[in-house]
Formats: C-alpha cells, sequence, structure tokens
C-alpha cells in the first residue's frame, strides 16, 4: 500500500503549489474579464457556448486537462523530443504562411471546422524548448560565437516564419530571449548595447534621422576630447558611433520601406506625431478612455460602459486588459500587475533551483516570454508601447493561446517536480 | 556579476517596468479624469427635444400653420469606421460622394465628437428607407424634428417662415439658442418667436459603439420634457385672405383690410405671392433663391414696404386737417378753371368745373381746390410763417401715419415719405419756401409716399371718426387669448368728430355716384371711397382704392394697389367691392366681374 502511494505521490508533493494556484487564479480571472467584455443581455448564461466566454470556459477546461496531461508525463521525454517539437511547429507554422487563412492582412490561422488555431501561438513554447535542447549540450559556451550563432538561428528561424505569415508584431515576443542569454552568460554590453539601440531607434523615429545622426557624433566627439587617453576612447566612440549610425539610416530606411502602411500609422500615433483619434490611433484611445474612466475602484462587475458597450475593438482579446481597468479600476489594475510579478518571480525561482541546465534555461525562457507578453500588451493598452496584437498571458480570450501558454508552464512545472527525482 | 547578481537584475527590470505601469495607470486612472469626460461623451448621448412650435389659427379657428414631423441625420464624426461603405451610403441618401466627403469634412471641422448636422430635415416618408439601414454606418444617427406645414398655403408674407438659427444669432441669445435650433426669420414667426418656440427638452441615453440605443442614463433622472410653443390666433381671416389672393393672381400689388374698430388686420395680401410650403424643409434654399431672383419679386412684401405716392386719397385728408385748423368748412369754395396756375407751371385738373365746395371736391377729386386748400393752411395759417404752418399740417399727416410707421406686429415696415421742415429749409433755404415750392403734396405726388398699410390706416381712422388701434395681424396670444401688448391703446387724431360727415359724405358719393361708381358700388351696403392714380414714372400708373364699409358702424377698412393698371376705379375698386362682398355677405352677387377680376392678367 505505502510503495504505490509514494510514488503516486511524488508527482502532487514536488509539484509548485504556488504557480499552479497562479495558473488557476488567473485563467479565472481571464474568464471574468472574457465575460464582461463579451456580456450582452441576451445571452446571459455563464456557459452559452455560442458566446466567446462560454467558449472560453471551454478552453480553459481543455488547458487544466492539458496541463493534467503533462504533469503525468515522465518530464525525461521533454528534452528529447524538444528537437522534434521545434522542427514539428515550425513546419506548422510555415504551412500556415501559405495555406492558411487570411485575417486582417496576416495569413496565421489554420481553420478547422468552427475553430481556428494559430501555429505562431504553439513555436513560442516550442523555441523555449529548442534553446533550452541547445544549451543542454556539454560543449555549450554563450561566450563563443559558434554557440551564439546556432542560438541566433534557433531564434531567428521562428521570427522569419513569422514575418512570412505578415504577422510582425508577435515575431518581438522572440527578442525575449535575451534575457535567457544574458542569464546564461552572455555579456551585459549586449543588454546595455540593446537599449541604447532602442534609444537610438526611437529618436530617430520621433525626430528627423540626421538630427539624430548629428547628436551621435557629436556625443562621440566630445567623448573624445574629454578622455585622458585618446587613443582607446577614439577607438571606443567609432565602435559605438558607427553601428549607431548605420541603425540610425537603416531604421529609417526600414520604417520608409518595409513596414506596412498600418504599422507606420501605428507607431506615428504612437510616438505622437499623428493624433488620430479613428484610424490607426482609434484603439488605443478608446482603450485609454475604457482604462482612464476606471478610477480608483472601478465601476464594478459588467459597469464597465465602455468595454461593455464595445467601443474598444478586440476587447475579449488584446485588449482585454481594458475590461479589468474599467470595470475594477486602479486597484484592480495594481492586483493584477501584482500577480504576474508574484508568477514571473516565481518561475525565475524555480528556474534558479533547477538541477539541469535543460529545465533551468527552460524555466528562463518560460519567464522571458511570459513577461515579454505581458509587457507589450499592457503597455499597448495604457499607451506606453505602439499597438502589437499579442494576448495577454491567461486572460485573453483565445484557445491556442491559453493552450500554448498552459504547455509552456506545465512543462516548467512538471521539470520542477521531477527535479528531486533527478537527483537521486 | 554572478548568476544571482544577473537574475536579480533581470528581476528588478520587470519590477521597474510594473512600476512605472502603475505609475501610468494611476495617472489616467486616478490623476486625470479627461478620460473619464471622454467615456462620458463615447457612451452618453445628449438627445434634444425640439419642442412643437407654437400652432397659428386664423380668426375664425382654421389652422393656418401646423408641424409634420421631420428628420435630421445627425453625424459624430469620431464614431465612423473606416469600413464604411460609403458608395452604398450615399445611394440611400441620394447625394453624391463629393457631397458626402464636403460634409464629413465640415463636420470634422466643427467638431470630432460632437454631433453635427449632416443632412437636413427628410420626411417621414424618405426616412423610412434610411432607419432600416443606419446601423451600419457608424457616427450617424437621426433626430426628430418637426417642420412648419401651411394646410390653407396663403398669407406667407404674413406668416413669414423659419429656418436654422446662424452663428451670429447664437451669440446674441446668449445661450438660448444651440446650433441646429429653428428660429424665425421673417413675418409673425420672427415677431412672436418668444411665444412659439417654446422650451428644449433634454434625454440623456446610453449608446453603443454601433450607436444603439441601449437605455436611459441613470433612468431619466437629468431629462427634462419640452414645452410646446403657445399657440398664436391671427387677426387674419383666411378665407377673406386667400379669396383676395385669388383676385390678385397675374397682377401685382397689394390690398389691405383693417377691422377698424379693433386695428385687427383681415386680409393682407401682397401679389405675386408665393406658397409658405415652398420655404420649408430642406427645399427651403433652393426655393428661396427662386423667388428671390424672380424678376416679380414675390418676396418682397408690398403692403409693409412698397411706397407709392397717395394721390387723390390724399384729398379726404387735407379735408379733415383742414376743417380743424378752422381754415376750410363745408361752404368753402374754390376755382378750378381747369388748373392751378403758378407762373410757368400748371397743376391741371382731370375736368374744368365751376368753383367746389368741400364734398364736390372731393367727390369730383378736384385738384386745384386742394393747391387752394394746401396754400390756406400753409401760408395762410393765422400769423403763422409757412414753414410753421408745414409743421402743423405735418402734424396732423402723421397722426393720420402718413410718413410714420402704424407699428404693425411684423418687422421691416417701411415709414413712407413725408418731408420734414429741415428738409425743405435745407432745399429751398430757410424761410425762403411756401406752399407754392412744394404745392404737389397738395394732391399727394411729389415728395410724398405711403404703404398700403399705410393707406388702410388711414382708412380706418375715417371709418372711425379719428382715431384707431395700431393695425396687428396676431389677434391673441397663448390659452389665455391675450392681446399683444402695444395693441390695445387707441390713439386719437384730435380732430373733432363732426368734421367726418362731410367727409364720408363725399366718399359715398364717390362710390354711389361718382369716379368708383361702376365696378364699386354695392345696393345692400353703404360705402365710403376714393379712387386715386399713383403716377408712376417707370411705366403706366398704379390703380388706387381706399374705402371703408359700412359707412355706419364700419366693419371692414381697405386699401387696394394694382401695380401698373391706370386709373383707380377700374382695377382696384372692384377688387376691394369684392372684398367687402365676401366679408360682409359672404360672397359676391356679381359673379361676372368676379371672372373678370379672376382672369385679368395686369404685369
Amino acid at each position: 500500500m505505502k510503495t504505490t502511494s509514494r510514488s503516486e505521490n511524488t508527482i502532487f508533493q514536488y509539484i509548485d503549489k504556488p504557480l499552479v494556484g497562479l495558473y488557476i487564479l488567473l485563467t479565472l480571472i481571464g474568464w471574468v474579464a472574457v465575460y464582461s467584455a463579451v456580456y450582452n443581455e441576451d445571452h446571459q448564461s455563464m456557459f452559452d457556448l455560442s458566446q466567446n466566454y462560454g467558449k472560453q470556459m471551454l478552453w480553459i477546461g481543455t488547458s487544466y486537462l492539458i496541463m493534467a496531461i503533462l504533469l503525468a508525463l515522465d518530464f525525461r521525454i521533454f528534452e528529447g523530443i524538444s528537437p522534434f517539437v521545434y522542427i514539428g511547429t515550425l513546419a506548422l507554422g510555415i504551412g500556415v504562411a501559405f495555406l492558411g487563412r487570411e485575417v486582417n492582412g496576416a495569413r496565421s490561422w489554420f481553420e478547422i471546422g468552427s475553430f481556428r488555431f494559430q501555429p505562431a501561438e504553439f513555436m513560442k513554447f516550442a523555441t523555449c524548448l529548442m534553446v533550452a535542447y541547445y544549451f543542454s549540450n556539454t560543449d555549450v559556451n554563450i561566450q563563443k560565437n559558434k554557440t551564439k550563432l546556432a542560438i541566433a538561428a534557433i531564434i531567428l528561424l521562428p521570427i522569419a516564419i513569422i514575418i512570412l505569415q505578415k504577422d510582425t508584431g508577435s515575431a518581438l515576443v522572440y527578442f525575449s530571449f535575451i534575457f535567457v542569454l544574458y542569464r546564461e552568460g552572455l555579456p551585459i554590453a549586449y543588454l546595455l548595447y540593446s537599449g541604447l539601440a532602442i534609444l537610438v531607434v526611437v529618436m530617430t523615429l520621433l525626430l528627423n534621422e540626421w538630427a539624430v545622426a548629428v547628436g551621435i557624433v557629436s556625443v562621440a566627439t566630445i567623448y573624445m576630447l574629454l578622455s585622458r587617453k585618446i587613443k582607446p576612447a577614439i577607438l571606443r566612440a567609432f565602435l559605438i558611433a558607427i553601428p549607431a549610425l548605420i541603425l540610425v539610416f537603416s531604421v529609417d530606411y526600414a520604417f520608409d520601406n518595409i513596414l506596412q502602411e498600418h504599422q507606420r500609422q501605428r507607431i506615428n500615433v504612437l510616438l505622437g506625431k499623428v493624433e488620430d483619434f479613428r484610424g490607426a490611433g482609434y484603439n488605443v484611445h478608446q482603450s485609454l478612455i475604457a482604462i482612464g474612466s476606471g478610477g480608483f475602484f472601478g465601476k464594478g462587475f459588467l459597469q464597465g460602459t465602455q468595454t461593455k458597450f464595445d467601443f474598444v475593438p478586440e476587447q475579449s482579446t488584446d485588449f482585454i486588459f481594458c475590461t479589468i481597468g474599467e470595470e475594477y479600476g486602479f486597484v484592480g489594475s495594481l492586483v493584477l500587475l501584482f500577480l504576474f510579478s508574484v508568477l514571473l518571480i516565481r518561475i525565475l525561482m524555480v528556474a534558479q533551483r533547477q538541477s539541469t541546465r535543460f529545465a533551468r534555461v527552460y524555466g528562463y525562457g518560460v519567464a522571458s516570454i511570459l513577461f515579454f507578453h505581458v509587457f507589450i500588451n499592457i503597455g499597448m493598452t495604457i499607451g506606453l508601447l505602439p499597438v502589437i496584437g499579442i494576448p495577454l498571458p491567461f486572460i485573453s480570450y483565445g484557445g491556442s493561446s491559453l493552450w500554448s501558454f498552459t504547455i509552456l508552464l506545465g512543462i516548467l512545472i512538471r521539470l520542477d517536480s521531477g527535479r528531486k527525482i533527478s537527483l537521486r | 556579476m554572478n548568476q544571482n547578481g544577473r537574475i536579480q537584475l533581470v528581476i528588478g527590470i520587470i519590477l521597474g517596468i510594473f512600476v512605472i505601469f502603475l505609475g501610468r495607470l494611476f495617472y489616467i486612472q486616478v490623476i486625470t479624469d479627461s478620460y473619464s469626460l471622454w467615456a462620458a461623451q463615447n457612451a452618453i448621448r445628449k438627445v434634444t427635444i425640439y419642442p412643437a412650435r407654437g400652432v397659428i389659427y386664423d380668426r375664425n379657428g382654421e389652422r393656418v400653420v401646423v408641424n409634420r414631423p421631420i428628420y435630421d441625420l445627425m453625424l459624430i464624426p469620431l464614431k465612423m469606421t473606416e469600413k464604411m461603405d460609403t458608395a452604398s451610403f450615399c445611394d440611400l441618401l441620394e447625394i453624391d460622394k463629393t457631397v458626402f466627403i464636403e460634409r464629413v469634412e465640415k463636420a470634422r471641422k466643427f467638431s470630432r465628437f460632437k454631433p453635427s448636422l449632416f443632412e437636413a430635415q427628410i420626411s417621414v416618408e424618405e426616412f423610412a428607407a434610411i432607419q432600416e439601414r443606419l446601423h451600419e454606418f457608424p457616427g450617424f444617427y437621426a433626430e426628430s424634428r418637426t417642420v412648419r406645414y401651411y394646410p390653407m398655403g396663403g398669407a406667407a408674407h404674413v406668416l413669414g417662415y423659419i429656418g436654422e438659427v446662424n452663428d451670429a444669432k447664437i451669440k446674441a441669445s446668449e445661450g438660448y439658442y444651440q446650433m441646429g435650433d429653428y428660429i424665425g426669420i421673417a413675418g409673425i414667426e420672427l415677431s412672436y418667436e418668444t411665444a412659439l418656440r417654446g422650451q428644449r427638452g433634454v434625454r440623456y441615453q446610453y449608446v453603443d459603439v454601433h450607436n444603439r440605443i441601449v437605455g436611459s442614463y441613470k433612468d431619466g433622472a437629468f431629462d427634462s420634457a419640452a414645452v410646446s410653443g403657445e399657440q398664436l390666433e391671427l387677426s387674419i381671416d383666411i378665407q377673406l385672405q386667400q379669396y383676395v389672393e385669388q383676385l390678385f393672381a397675374g397682377k401685382k400689388g397689394s390690398a389691405v383690410a383693417i377691422e377698424p374698430s379693433t386695428g385687427e388686420i383681415l386680409a393682407f395680401v401682397s401679389a405675386p405671392n408665393y406658397d409658405p410650403n415652398l420655404l420649408v424643409g430642406s427645399v427651403r434654399g433652393k426655393n428661396y433663391r427662386a423667388l428671390a431672383n424672380d424678376s416679380l419679386k414675390p418676396l418682397f412684401n408690398r403692403p409693409l414696404q412698397a411706397q407709392y405716392p397717395p394721390g387723390s386719397i390724399f384729398k379726404p385728408i387735407q379735408a379733415l386737417i383742414g376743417q380743424e385748423l378752422g381754415l376750410l368748412n363745408s361752404n368753402t369754395r374754390f376755382p378750378c378753371g381747369g388748373g392751378y396756375r403758378m407762373g410757368s407751371h400748371t397743376v391741371k385738373c382731370t375736368h374744368v368745373h365751376a368753383a367746389l365746395n368741400l364734398e364736390e371736391s372731393i367727390q369730383f377729386s378736384c385738384n386745384p381746390y386742394y393747391c387752394w386748400a394746401f396754400k390756406t393752411m400753409i401760408d395762410n395759417n393765422g400769423t403763422l410763417n409757412p414753414s410753421e404752418g408745414y409743421q402743423i399740417w405735418r402734424t396732423f399727416m402723421n397722426r393720420f401715419t402718413v410718413g410714420t410707421r402704424t407699428g404693425i406686429d411684423i418687422p421691416n415696415e417701411v415709414k413712407g415719405i413725408l418731408p420734414s421742415v429741415d428738409y425743405y429749409n435745407k432745399v429751398h433755404g430757410s424761410n425762403r419756401w411756401r406752399a407754392n415750392s412744394i404745392i404737389s403734396l397738395s394732391i399727394g405726388q411729389g415728395e410724398v409716399a405711403m404703404t398700403p398699410l399705410q393707406m388702410a390706416n388711414t382708412m380706418a381712422i375715417i371709418a372711425n371718426k379719428g382715431w384707431y388701434y395700431p393695425p396687428h395681424l396676431v389677434k391673441s396670444v397663448g390659452d389665455g387669448k391675450k392681446v399683444p401688448e402695444g395693441y390695445d391703446g387707441k390713439i386719437d387724431m384730435g380732430i373733432q368728430e363732426i368734421y367726418f360727415d362731410v367727409v364720408m359724405e363725399a366718399m359715398q358719393k364717390v362710390v354711389d355716384e361718382g369716379t368708383a361708381r361702376a365696378y364699386g358700388k354695392l345696393d345692400s351696403i353703404a360705402i365710403c371711397g376714393k379712387t386715386g392714380t399713383a403716377q408712376n414714372p417707370h411705366g403706366k400708373d398704379h390703380a388706387v382704392f381706399v374705402c371703408f364699409a359700412p359707412r355706419e358702424n364700419p366693419k371692414i377698412a381697405i386699401a387696394v394697389m394694382v401695380e401698373n393698371a391706370g386709373f383707380g376705379g377700374v382695377w382696384a375698386a372692384p377688387i376691394a367691392s369684392l372684398m367687402i362682398e365676401k366679408y360682409l355677405l359672404g360672397g359676391t352677387k356679381r359673379p361676372d366681374l368676379e371672372k373678370r377680376i379672376l382672369e385679368a392678367k395686369i404685369q
């Protein structure tokens, strides 16, 4: 009796309860928010499958099932199947780029019956697995150029496929792996350079590219003049200024020639260069109105006029945070951000305690991907970032994304629950 | 940096960004309230409920002006979507795409989030088709309004018209009027605006993004009902009015009929006229331009604004003033001799006859008689010099509303012409002029001009033997039948009643035996009248006939002016006598005459 129950117990005994609890809590918050966002008086039943909140209930139920299955699997298989999952989802991604259904100009959906399925969502955890898998090789060293190139290829491949699907926004998520690489030993300079690059890009978009170029050159010149040791200073100045200048002009070129019109519009609106409450700026403006009118305590469950009367587009998916902001106010927003912080920190702590490099890197990957989603999604709804159509993890309506985030987190929980066993 | 340090930096970045987010959230949710205002703007629509404008009845209770429902299509540019099917929208409204773009731009310039009028006054029939599909076009919604409808289709010059209030009037009203309100622009609609307009109501409603009404805001706590405008009772007899309008078909001119005992105007006709229904609704602008460009000037309010030399109808007034001044009496005779000679100039008479007395002078319309009489009143009024004599004469004339406004209750009345002493001093030099210098005045020619309304009022004064109430078109205001302010005070001429007998006798003879005998005389009613011919330097003379009837206890005083019709007895007198028959007897017993007048065209 004792022996049989012991092996069963081990699975549940070592499962990280805070993560599972947070996961369930967030999905339920999401469901209430979706119910509010979609609510109409003709369909008041919370489980009406013709309505999105009814469907979301179905997605949540199946997600829990997926979570249960993942926890029941042998944790050792994940590492081994990683390359196949990666290649498999990339193949689906390429397939959808040519065979998928076109929605809002992007070709990123497969349609099976009345259900739609988005391979890009699944590429996220697949890439995360693949990065972890690659790092688990013994000869990997992030200082080496070979490793850098291999990692870059693993990350850039899905980006390329997503751009092929014309869904540029969600490609940004993959830049979150910079945190993973940093944790695995990438020099801090890369983080700084990334920050500097973002600054230069924003300045270029905001100002004239020549003005930014002149600015860079003058800063470099001043730096050289003020330095005591002139030679290394000149070298350093050139090493930073020249790539910066290249970046300035390539951003300008990319903005004018590569980005699509609606993307240019969104960026211009965000930067405040054009004020358009109806076109590109409409979403953000309405989103700000919804959140801003929530006040300190919010308007209450189902009382949000802006979201309830459909002023905010995509409010059950990408703009789900509006519903929370409007109906639960600053307090509700604070609670949600707090829950996400706890989740992310918990994931990082879980990742930290992993004994295998695969599990640890995977854990950081999970944290990075989730963080990037939360960062971009909420940043967009409160007008700090451009409108990029990516979901708020566990909250937004949508089966593909919820399943994908569930698998992403589920694998980590399973890996974590197995860590004690692998030590034995 | 060790790995713990690295993980702490990552956590730091995460928390740092979330703190920035919270700061931003605190700002937009708690600190600034502009988003709450936007939210209200978004979801709460203020719907103005326009009051029904006051209904207007004639003196017999016939409905002359009523209201008819129409719809105004409003636009809130902010709520339009890019996906909107502009082509089918334009088809639906039957407008051009360029017009559509123009109007959207205009609305956008006014305000992105406040409603602008997109298409005004869509009829109930047309709106039925639009309403069905309106939900496909976010940003557009309809407001129900009423417009004027004139079931009788007459008295356009009396009633005036309404239109949308302009910016200047909105400013002048200090907040009373709002964009899109209707306001009286002419006629009674303008002068009785405050009584007719009523009070706006307002209703707040929740709308969704498709502009569908989803409920009332706070259960209507801030709503207010509209209060309808007050009703008006016209002094006009619409049957008489329409009859006269028909008589004037194909002619230019005016007719004004006043009830002498009250000053109530019974008919007020300006010809050519127009159907007041033309200046209603979306077609108003187009029709107004067409009427304004019409060479016959149908918009010109002739009884109120056209000025004519009064001619012979001046004579009864002269006779009254002369008697009151003690300078004329029923036995006063002046020579005729076919003309009044002064140097090289002669004021001719129509005939040559023996010296006439006062009564005969009116009956036969003797010009030289009144030149002598005028000379007597101006030059030989006791010890007064001519300018003092003229001043006294002019004061009496002014009392008869010659050269002064009658004070009718619609705007833009002109006062006619009767020069002042100062004017003649300027023209001729102080004390260098006398009666002969201005002798044309004696027979109502030269520098004197009256409106048909003034002429009719003069007849009312004679009918009353020396007094009048200011003529007015509105008999009473509101359910309480209040007489409009300023129209209940009698104005007296300061001329003794006995002097009127000789004038009335003469005027009755004009109709019974004189110049108006042929077409003016009625067997059953004693009419006092005077024909005139107003000289017209631009063409054929204008025919004038003024009268009142019956002589005892007069019920109606009339001035009829038919432009370019020549002698007053032929065209003006029959119209006046037909009016008297219509008003006092209910219709004419002279169908041949009526037919001749109805069919005559004089342009």
